[in-house]
């Protein structure tokens, strides 16, 4: 199963485990594999139509998923899979 | 209300940051341990303010540097506890853009700075309705 870090921020949602195994063959389906064990994190990673919300973003290993082919991305049995949140912010 | 207690040479680094920076923003990270409602500040990370065009007024933080904080967390035993940024010539309260960029259980500190002086310093969190509610700080 692949593996998915989670972020400090988010592991209150996740009974503080930093990692969760996921099953699935795209990033996607381990993602949502992920928020169906822990349904209070699904609002803080997807909107309601399931895409991942724009200040997170999502590496396969090394790589950020926007640069592969996003959510469709294929995922193997030992892939590591981190959410990041995006950190932004300023006066305006 | 939760209450950050942040060391002073922590604390140092901050504002050194935010007057080196000005008139553009600063950014970094800090990490320490929660004690129920509390957060002692132990360690700061300084990091580049990558947000391309005006930095007066806007910070962006890289995803490996994200990363880097993480590891650095794990290295050291501690939490990574939230994000500091400076406002300069503006007050220590965060802005529409904080709130929508922000994510829950992080602290964030906000550096109120003038051209060689720090104004003020509040530090705010994510409450269930993503509002932000101020922290208490207190200095070591």
């Amino acid at each position: 199963m692949a593996r998915i870090i989670i972020p400090t921020p988010l592991r209150k949602f996740t009974s503080n485990q930093a990692n969760f195994e996921a099953e699935g063959k795209t990033v996607s389906e381990a993602i949502l594999a992920l928020t169906t064990s822990y349904g209070n994190l699904k609002q803080h990673l997807v909107d309601d139509e399931g895409k991942l919300r724009s200040f997170v973003r999502v590496y396969l290993g090394d790589e950020d998923i926007n640069v592969l082919q996003k959510e469709a991305t294929p995922i193997e049995k030992d892939s590591i899979i981190s959410i990041i949140p995006a950190i932004a912010g300023g006066i305006a | 209300m939760a209450e950050l207690i942040i060391e002073q040479e922590v604390l140092a680094v901050m504002e050194q940051d935010a007057i080196n920076a000005f008139p553009n923003e600063c950014c970094g990270f800090f990490f320490g341990k929660e004690e129920g409602e509390s957060r002692l500040v132990l360690e700061v990370l300084p990091v580049e303010n990558t947000k391309e065009g005006d930095q007066r007024r806007r910070f962006k933080i890289e995803p490996e540097s994200y990363m880097r904080a993480e590891r650095h967390a794990l290295s050291r035993g501690l939490d990574l506890l939230g994000i500091y940024h400076s406002h300069p010539l503006h007050p220590a309260i965060p802005s529409e853009h904080d709130r929508s960029q922000a994510m829950p259980w992080f602290s964030y500190i906000i550096l109120s700075v003038e051209e060689n002086a720090i104004v003020d310093l509040t530090s705010w969190q994510l409450n269930n309705s993503r509002e932000f509610e101020k922290e208490t700080i207190k200095q070591l």
